[in-house]
């Protein structure tokens, strides 16, 4: 086994985007306390968080440093199946008119 | 050379080189985290569904103790990733010992998101939350908070485990920087659902 070396401050560089998704979720706290209608806060709230996951695939994941074609691979794949999920909401809406699971 | 060079190197001409220029082990976490992010996304979805098609729909969460908690584990939680990445660059640069205290860091850390967590849990199950009831409203809010935030909390404990391993045997020279660098990618991919998380689950079931 090599001898171990001795690394400089390792940490200092991430450290404005460390900062960013902590102002991010105090936003999202504070937003949340605010009078918007639910749909409102829902998008605005997604909005948020997918800035901070992007922040964190970026530059805690490193995904931006990986090779073009994982990338590519990877988020259009991931992105496609989660649109695909959105085909329930009309029928979420519809059973809220039903209310079957209303008392 | 690089990682996957260095494999292709050791195993002789016959092997094919590693997709996308990458380590296998990283490939294979990278397409655990896809898979993995589908399945929080069936979750997440499902419990959007109920919520909307639930008229009564439970709002438990007042800023004392549950918020405040919640925003306490976040700020652990990305602290850690903050520890783990410090980890990561540390084994990178051949500095062994930093590294090492930088994922026993990550590990505590884990540790006491998960006990904040499940001192959340007690707090709801003392309210009279449970799987299939709780005194408020649809009786699927339980079955819903309980296993988005516990199949995150597996991914957590599971997390703790798997850098646990690798400290221990990052320390005693049986695995490479690569080996923290993967269990790094898994911990962050963590953070990032709690990112979600919060918001879908707790922040739009706030009681005003």
């Amino acid at each position: 086994m090599a001898a171990s070396k001795k690394s400089g401050n390792t940490i200092a560089k991430y450290l404005p985007v460390y900062f960013a998704l902590l102002a991010i979720a105090v936003v999202e706290v504070f937003l949340a306390y605010q009078h918007f209608s639910t749909g409102s806060l829902l998008a605005i709230l997604l909005a948020l968080a997918f800035c901070g996951g992007t922040l964190a695939l970026r530059y805690f994941m490193h995904l931006a440093q990986e090779s073009r074609g994982l990338f590519l691979t990877l988020i259009p794949a991931a992105i496609f199946v989660l649109l695909i999920m959105n085909m329930i909401w009309s029928d979420s809406f519809r059973l809220l008119h039903m209310r079957p699971f209303g008392h | 050379m690089s990682e996957s060079e260095a494999a292709m190197h050791e195993h002789g001409a016959t092997m094919e080189g590693s997709p996308y220029a990458i380590p296998s082990r990283k490939l294979t976490v990278w397409l655990f985290i896809a898979s993995d992010a589908a399945t929080f996304g069936v979750f997440l979805f499902g419990y959007g569904y109920l919520r909307t098609a639930s008229v009564d729909w439970p709002t438990p969460f007042k800023f004392s103790p549950s918020i405040l908690n919640v925003l306490i584990m976040t700020f652990v939680l990305i602290t850690s990733s903050l520890t783990m990445l410090g980890a990561v660059d540390s084994a990178k640069a051949g500095d062994q010992a930093k590294a090492g205290r930088f994922l026993w860091s990550t590990i505590l850390l884990g540790v006491i998101f998960a006990g904040l967590h499940i001192r959340e849990w007690f707090g709801l199950i003392d309210e009279g939350v449970r799987l299939f009831q709780n005194p408020w409203g649809s009786p699927l809010f339980g079955a819903t908070f309980f296993s988005i935030t516990g199949l995150h909390l597996l991914h957590v404990t599971g997390g703790v485990v798997a850098i646990a391993v690798i400290a221990r045997g990052f320390a005693r020279g049986r695995l490479t920087a690569g080996h923290v660098e993967t269990v790094g990618i898994y911990w962050h991919f963590v953070d990032l659902v709690w990112m979600f998380v919060v918001p879908l689950v707790y922040l739009l079931n706030l009681s005003r």
